[in-house]
């Protein structure tokens, strides 16, 4: 399964830590994320889904290419790891 | 409980009370995070704080006894929009208006009567209302589907605003609102039908038949009703000061105006329409006081004449700019709060004439409300 982590702004904020997703791509794992934590939602998303504007992910040291949709594929080995975008501030 | 008020600021949200003749601070929540809008609600004494986070989104947060602890709630969103609803273009920038929160501009209680339901005006437009003191909400629609919102547009903002409310005394399914670029939208039926009533305003730098006229398009900083006289209201416009006595529909513009009619906040005497508080700047993108000389503009008949108030405000130069929500006057109309873009807060308990700085050194001042 694929590890996830948080970087300690998102963590001061919601209650989430290290865990792992089955999901085999970004927007699968989000709504994995989402299912056990129905606050996150807010803080990484938009209300249409779309990532918000200042927050980053990035999978094994890659940013994530489709902010929209979250189409990009993730391996059972991927690291994936959610923080906020330095463009926000 | 002692008199107090909250200020919104950039970093968090402050609570000062009144301790003899003097404002101290006695709290300080949501450290670091912007507060765009706070309702201490006064049917029930639920404080209610809007938290923006700079990465993360709007959040609302509310307490049950005035700060000391808060439970956060789900911010209103904005529906999935349908398959059969066409998207709607911003008509400058021709890009899509999003189905989706940018930011809750403006938080009122929906009327004495309506136990603790709420309005909530937001950008990207959608006015929200909720019937369980902010746990649901629910977008009006018959608002939002208007045909005339292809001609909002966002006016500071990438996308059009809601940041004023005026909930009828007498009547509170008689709600205005207003927004920046929209124009003022009246409802008598509490929401289910909509009439533009910003016939009236006007633009000065593009001709009326290009648009200039046109009350879809308007551009009205900040709305006030007063309490005592509730077909009188008061608009801080982009292009000027405009009053109405025909509850919102239809206005008149107060012409010549010194040292500038162009400024964003705007607060009207409870009780006496006549009196009415305005934070004079200089337009349109420059935004600071002319030649750095602070200001009240207070008239007392109406807009037929203005008087420049400035004693105990900061010796020239300054510029500090006063923010649509950070003019505030209480239920007395003698005591006003006011905080700046720069920090100062000041504080005034004879309409104005005079001020006390309670602090130059705060974080920029959004939005100030009395308890």
């Amino acid at each position: 399964m694929a590890s996830v982590d948080f970087s300690p702004n998102i963590s001061s904020q919601v209650d989430v830590g290290k865990s792992t997703v089955k999901a085999s791509t970004i927007k699968a794992a989000l709504l994995e994320l989402f299912e056990s934590n129905p606050k996150l939602k807010s803080y990484l998303v938009n209300d249409d889904g779309t990532l918000r504007k200042h927050v980053a992910i990035v999978v094994d040291g890659v940013p994530v290419k489709d902010r929209a949709n979250q189409s990009d594929s993730i391996s059972e080995k991927s690291e994936i790891f959610i923080m906020q975008a330095l463009s926000g501030g | 409980m002692s008199k107090r008020f909250y200020a919104g600021t950039r970093k968090g949200l402050f609570t000062f009370e009144k301790d003899g003749s003097k404002w101290v601070q006695t709290g300080w929540n949501f450290p670091g995070i912007q507060i765009p809008a706070i309702l201490p609600d006064r049917r029930d004494g639920t404080l209610y704080a809007v938290v923006d986070h700079g990465h993360f989104g709007t959040k609302l947060h509310r307490s049950d006894d005035q700060g000391e602890t808060w439970t956060e709630l789900d911010p209103p969103a904005y529906p999935e929009r349908p398959e059969d609803v066409p998207e709607v273009l911003d008509p400058f920038r021709q890009v899509p208006i999003p189905w989706s929160l940018e930011k809750v501009w403006a938080l009122e209680s929906a009327g004495p009567d309506k136990g603790g339901d709420l309005w909530c005006g937001t950008i990207p437009g959608g006015l929200f209302y909720s019937n369980d003191r902010g746990e649901t909400w629910e977008l009006n629609r018959s608002l939002w589907d208007r045909p005339e919102r292809a001609k909002w547009a966002g006016g500071g903002y990438d996308f059009p605003g809601i940041h004023s409310i005026c909930v009828d005394p007498r009547d509170s399914q008689r709600v205005v609102v207003a927004i920046s670029c929209g124009g003022n939208w009246i409802t008598k039926d509490g929401g289910e039908n909509w009439t533009q009533g910003a016939e009236g305003m006007l633009y000065d730098f593009m001709p009326a038949d290009q648009g200039g006229a046109d009350p879809d398009g308007q551009d009205p900083h900040r709305m006030v009703q007063c309490q005592g006289q509730a077909d009188h209201f008061w608009v801080q416009h982009h292009c000027g000061i405009f009053r109405s006595k025909t509850a919102a529909d239809g206005w008149e513009e107060i012409k010549g105006v010194s040292p500038s009619a162009f400024g964003f906040a705007v607060a009207v005497h409870p009780t006496d329409s006549n009196t009415a508080w305005f934070a004079p700047a200089l337009k349109d993108e420059n935004r600071y006081p002319a030649d750095g000389k602070f200001i009240v503009n207070r008239t007392r008949d109406g807009g037929e004449t203005f008087e420049a108030l400035s004693k105990g405000l900061p010796e020239p130069p300054a510029y500090d700019l006063i923010y649509r929500h950070a003019l505030e006057v209480d239920d007395s109309g003698n005591e006003l709060i006011m905080g700046s873009t720069t920090g100062g807060l000041w504080f005034s308990d004879d309409q104005g004439d005079s001020w006390d700085a309670i602090s130059m050194n705060l974080p920029p001042v959004f939005c100030l409300r009395f308890s």
